[in-house]
């Protein structure tokens, strides 16, 4: 039991990782690796405000995020705009060129050193039936939830939400009723940076603070985005829980240096047998 | 002028003549001889990869996987029952093959990016199972392979990297031209279309994993026998994702495409990596920019040799910018 919650909450963060890939991804029709680089960068700027200005952590928190929306957009309008009508492949690769430079540059920054990085809500863990947590594990979990809610009432509710949802079905369409697909696109970087940056500064107190410690979490939220289907927001959040408590369950009973290796066999074994993927819905049939 | 840059021919037999002279014009130096023999190896890979995402629009990314078993196949097989060379090397392309082809079964069902994250645990995968199988391969401290007796002196080696270089390369051509190629590039355009003309598509995707599979283990198995040692995080995940880069900025579905962006991207990092961390900058930068500038590789530079009168041929670029499309529609990534 304990290692399922404790793989629920890892799974929380790889769900909300992924939750920012699947939202770029359905809107904008680009995989974005760079993901995790700009996570990265912006738990370094909170930590630059939670150190350097001693600002409380919330205040710190807060900014941050701005700042990852302020990161997102810039990428959005001096790469990924001007490649926005090249093939996918190509805008793949973009992003795996920003992840070079955003990596290269925090590493000149910031140096190659980890280090420690505070929890959101402090405490001793403390027990509930058998089950041992800390505040900041249910903080994490509370704060998932809470996002997810506001994403589906946004999404469902929102006239933002609705001109988002039209542009991820057909651009030429939903420029044609009058929205705004370029600043569509740009909220949706601005978001996707967000989210992002949320799961690295949950991440960050688990692995310490350095420039490598989002690429397991990538790796994982992609995993994690295509098991759910790649075009579905739940299908993230549950992909990242089902990831989270599988890969737990591997390091506690087998293996826990394979931990990776089992969870992508059974991503494969899933998508062999469904190839759209667990949320992926009717399988694309391509025109010709 | 604008003629002798167009000659095809001239540019090959000036290619060998340059490979042929290199150890001369380094001064049989051994650190830009291990350059050129790791850009051999890149542009064998890159090649490889080229064929299945270039000219067949399938994605992978977890090609350097098949690099660290053609070179442990060599490792092991030559520590253990120390076989010859001559059996060794095609030998580390047929078991690498076995295994693509254990990997193609699958990726048959998925496409774009589920097919990504199927190569992408596979690449992450193997240097984990490498690390881990102890008794085979010696976990962290890696394996020592030794040349045998007469390709002992570097040199020697040195001319074997070369030879098996331009043979794959002449291989890679005529397989991209023959109706292998042809089929290949059908299914990238449309797979319904493809089916349509009676092409077995399971068959051929397989076909291509193996076929790739099997040139990346070859390359895999030379880079072992040069540097005379293998070991997990020769090439990670990360070698995977460059390759993809030196194909993008090389050009896509073009073999001196391939070529060329391999060849950048191992001489990148002999400039850069006096400075910590540049490496990453500049390889980054460069992708960037060839993307911005010149979306079609740094291959489309040369292309107004090839056609010199370009008033004529204005309507080229734009099929082929379509047929560009097309690798986008498949690969939907």
């Amino acid at each position: 039991m304990q290692i399922i919650i404790s793989g629920l909450i890892f799974g929380c963060v790889y769900g909300l990782a992924g939750l920012g890939m699947v939202l770029i991804y359905k809107t904008t029709g680009v995989v974005n690796f760079a993901q995790g680089e700009m996570a990265m960068i912006t738990t370094f700027v909170s930590f630059l405000f939670l150190s350097s200005l001693n600002l409380p952590y919330l205040v710190s928190f807060f900014l941050a995020l701005a700042f990852a929306a302020i990161l997102g957009i810039v990428i959005y309008q001096v790469f990924m705009k001007r490649i926005q009508n090249q093939s996918h492949i190509f805008q793949m690769v973009m992003t795996l060129g920003l992840f070079l430079i955003l990596n290269g540059v925090a590493g000149l920054i910031w140096g190659h050193h980890p280090t420690s990085y505070p929890e959101a809500v402090q405490g001793a863990p403390f027990q509930i039936g058998s089950v041992f947590v800390t505040p900041n594990e249910l903080f994490v979990v509370g704060l998932t939830a809470v996002l997810m809610l506001l994403f589906f009432f946004f999404f469902k509710y929102s006239k933002v939400g609705l001109a988002m949802r039209a542009s991820s079905q057909d651009i030429t369409a939903a420029e044609l009723m009058g929205v705004k697909v370029s600043t569509v696109f740009l909220s949706i970087w601005a978001i996707g940076a967000i989210l992002g940056g949320v799961a690295g500064m949950m991440t960050a107190p688990i692995t310490f603070l350095n420039i490598n410690m989002m690429f397991t979490v990538l790796v994982m939220a992609f995993a994690a985005a295509v098991l759910g289907g790649f075009v579905s927001l739940p299908g993230a959040l549950v992909g990242g829980l089902i990831v989270g408590v599988f890969e737990n369950l591997v390091s506690y009973y087998g293996a826990p240096e394979m931990k990776m290796v089992y969870t992508f066999l059974l991503i494969v074994a899933v998508l062999y047998i469904r190839p759209q993927g667990i949320f992926g819905g009717e399988k694309m049939v391509k025109k010709v | 002028m604008k003629q002798l840059l167009g000659n095809k021919k001239a540019w090959v037999s000036l290619l060998i003549l340059f490979a042929l002279a290199f150890p001369m014009l380094v001064g049989n130096s051994g650190y830009f001889m291990t350059l050129f023999v790791l850009a051999c190896v890149y542009v064998i890979a890159a090649m490889a990869l080229n064929l299945l995402v270039g000219f067949g629009g399938q994605i992978s990314v977890g090609n350097a996987a098949f690099l660290v078993i053609g070179g442990y196949t060599v490792a092991i097989l030559a520590g253990k029952y120390n076989l010859p060379i001559w059996l060794l090397l095609p030998l580390s392309g047929v078991v690498t093959g076995v295994i693509g082809l254990v990997i193609g079964l699958p990726a048959v069902r998925l496409s774009g990016h589920f097919l990504a994250v199927a190569t992408l645990g596979f690449g992450l995968s193997v240097p984990q199972i490498v690390l881990n199988w102890d008794t085979m391969t010696n976990g962290y401290s890696g394996l020592s392979v030794s040349r045998p007796a007469f390709l002992s002196s570097d040199i020697q080696f040195f001319y074997v990297v070369v030879l098996i270089t331009l043979l794959v390369i002449w291989v890679m051509n005529n397989i991209v031209k023959s109706g292998l190629g042809r089929a290949f590039i059908a299914i990238r355009d449309s797979e319904v279309a493809a089916q349509a003309n009676g092409i077995h598509i399971a068959f051929y995707k397989t076909m291509m994993f193996v076929i790739s599979a099997f040139f990346t283990g070859i390359a895999g198995g030379l880079y072992a026998y040069w540097i005379g040692f293998v070991s997990p995080d020769d090439f990670s995940i990360v070698t995977s994702l460059m390759l993809l880069a030196m194909i993008v900025v090389g050009g896509m579905a073009s073999i001196p495409g391939a070529i060329i962006g391999a060849v950048l991207f191992t001489i990148i990092p002999h400039f850069t990596n006096a400075f910590v961390g540049i490496t990453n900058i500049v390889i980054g930068l460069a992708v960037v920019l060839v993307l911005f500038f010149r979306p079609k590789g740094i291959v489309s530079l040369f292309d107004f040799a090839k056609k010199p009168h370009s008033k004529q041929e204005s309507s080229e670029p734009a099929s082929a910018s379509a047929s560009v499309k097309g690798v986008a529609r498949d690969v939907n990534l």
